[in-house]
């Protein structure tokens, strides 16, 4: 069963400028899946949550979310979608308690009644009740924004990069809610920058200049890379990082954590023992170490379109 | 001493009977790409007020580019750069309006606002931009031009406060070769971070917990010495033994 779909969906902000969103095939998204989004900055993501949300209006098309339509149904949409904007937006006069009571009441619910779906979130948050929401830590206040979020119990989650700014360990934690909220059934569309959450989503579109380039699941994008990578060391990075990009033999390079990831030309039959020979005796490195890379979806990011 | 740009010892911040940096001792030496990292609240940016001149110590010592934190905030001002991920621009002004009028803050005169401006651009590969209103631009050349501005007063220090946070794989990449394109011309990076793969682009890294500072090496040492495979499980392993929820 779908829950969110979407035929052609197409937003601009003004005449002179090419569309935000610009979606021009169909997609959908199942029920309980979690769905991520990835893409530059400008690529859409925010407009394309604004316009699930009932935010913006299309220029052109249209799609449902739960069987109702965001243009014609948006009164009806809003009571039963969840939405995490990307910049903090709660009452930074109000309290932690007093943020999350007004928008329980708002949705015409009250905190005890959803309490079971924030618990594990919102009891970190309790010990600082009474602190102004503009006062908490940049981990907290997204803590705080979830739990606001999710308080009506929606049955479409939209969350804009919520792990921006967030510590490895919060990120983790942040995701393994997530996990359990999918287990509830809830649909979660969330966008992200970091290519390790986007690991961890059913399925992953990437975005740019309004489209989607590719949607599926992780690994499918992992399996087909189809290039030969190398992951190769020296003991100078970034001049073997400008070295690297000298060669024939190497279509890209970039910085890989502590390796260099190299996508070797179509062709090139070079084995990594030779491109490790070449770099020790033409270019001089020492401590060096090639090997075969399988590629991880952030090579796949960093190969698509261009 | 001469080749640190940084060196602090013992400092502490306290607000009331919260402790927010406990005891930090560490020196940046020229030249090095030094990460600073840490948990959500484990007092980062307190630490780097006190660096910045930005806010005085509870006690402690340091000096920073050269000059004390106690009586000469106003020169760290001066001989530093900082950049957050905030980062602030006139939106309604062209890319070079913006280098001058930054260049003009930190008291440098015309001609060499316009000179080192110039030698920037060309670098940054701006020479085309020059005469576009920032709102005109890109979000990846506003950061850009954002870097710029930071370090076009030359300075001995650059402060990077997250400057990659929320920014997608590819333009994550580009900003570190801008980073160790000014490193490679003498100036010294201070960074924070929340990418575990950054820091191990950095020549060094601190790891702070609980307002203290846990860890200090280059990435491989710290690797080694927690029996770690990579900076992400030493992060890890540092997190585990935070008091502090933040």
């Amino acid at each position: 069963m779908d829950s969110i779909v979407v035929r052609r969906l197409k937003k601009s902000y003004g005449r002179t400028l090419p569309p935000a969103v610009d979606l021009q095939e169909p997609f959908s998204v199942r029920q309980g899946e979690l769905f991520g989004i990835i893409g530059p900055d400008g690529a859409g993501k925010t407009t394309l949550f604004r316009l699930l949300t009932t935010l913006v209006s299309p220029d052109e098309g249209t799609a449902t979310v739960e069987g109702l339509d965001i243009v014609r149904d948006y009164r009806q949409l809003r009571t039963i979608t969840g939405y995490m904007p990307g910049r903090f937006s709660l009452y930074p006069d109000l309290s932690v308690k007093e943020n999350l009571t007004f928008f329980a009441s708002v949705f015409g619910t009250d905190i005890k009644t959803n309490y079971h779906l924030i618990g594990d979130i919102y009891c970190r948050l309790e010990p600082f009740e009474d602190r102004k929401a503009g006062n908490l830590s940049g981990g907290m206040k997204q803590k705080l924004a979830l739990c606001c979020t999710l308080i009506h119990s929606p049955r479409v989650l939209f969350l804009d990069e919520p792990t921006t700014g967030v510590d490895p360990s919060s990120r983790r934690e942040f995701w393994e809610t997530l996990a359990r909220l999918k287990d509830t059934g809830m649909t979660i569309v969330v966008s992200t920058a970091y290519m390790d959450e986007a690991d961890r989503c059913d399925r992953v579109a990437m975005m740019k200049s309004g489209r989607f380039l590719v949607t599926d699941s992780p690994a499918a994008i992992r399996g087909d890379f189809g290039r030969q990578l190398l992951a190769v060391r020296s003991d100078e990075m970034f001049r073997l990082l400008q070295d690297l990009r000298k060669m024939p033999q190497v279509d890209r390079c970039y910085t890989f954590g502590d390796t260099h990831h190299v996508v070797l030309n179509d062709g090139c039959k070079s084995a990594p023992e030779g491109i490790g020979r070449i770099l020790e005796e033409e270019y001089g490195h020492k401590g060096v170490s090639v090997r075969v890379q399988p590629a991880t979806l952030e090579d796949c990011y960093m190969n698509v379109g261009g | 001493m001469e080749d640190n740009v940084i060196q602090v010892e013992h400092l502490t911040k306290k607000f009331g009977s919260f402790t927010a940096v406990d005891d930090i001792t560490f020196e940046v030496r020229k030249g090095e790409i030094f990460g600073f990292l840490g948990a959500n609240g484990a007092g980062k940016t307190t630490a780097m007020k006190m660096l910045t001149g930005l806010s005085f110590p509870t006690s402690g010592k340091g000096m920073v580019a050269g000059y004390d934190i106690w009586t000469q905030s106003e020169l760290i001002k001066k001989n530093i750069g900082y950049m957050s991920q905030k980062f602030a621009l006139y939106s309604d002004l062209t890319v070079r309006d913006n280098i001058g009028i930054f260049g003009g803050i930190y008291g440098m005169k015309r001609a060499d606002v316009r000179r080192r401006a110039t030698e920037l651009m060309e670098r940054l590969g701006f020479m085309s931009e020059k005469d576009v209103r920032v709102k005109e631009l890109p979000q990846g050349w506003k950061q850009k031009l954002a870097f710029l501005v930071a370090v076009i007063h030359n300075p001995r220090i650059l402060f990077l406060d997250e400057p990659t946070g929320g920014v997608d794989p590819a333009a994550r990449r580009q900003f570190w070769e801008l980073i160790y394109d000014v490193v490679d011309s003498g100036i010294t990076a201070f960074v924070t971070t929340h990418y575990m793969d950054e820091a191990e682009y950095c020549s060094r890294i601190s790891m702070m917990v609980d307002g203290r500072i846990e860890a200090l090496g280059s990435p491989a040492e710290l690797k080694s010495e927690f029996g770690a495979g990579s900076i992400a499980d030493v992060f890890d392993i540092l997190a585990r033994g935070a008091k502090r929820s933040e």
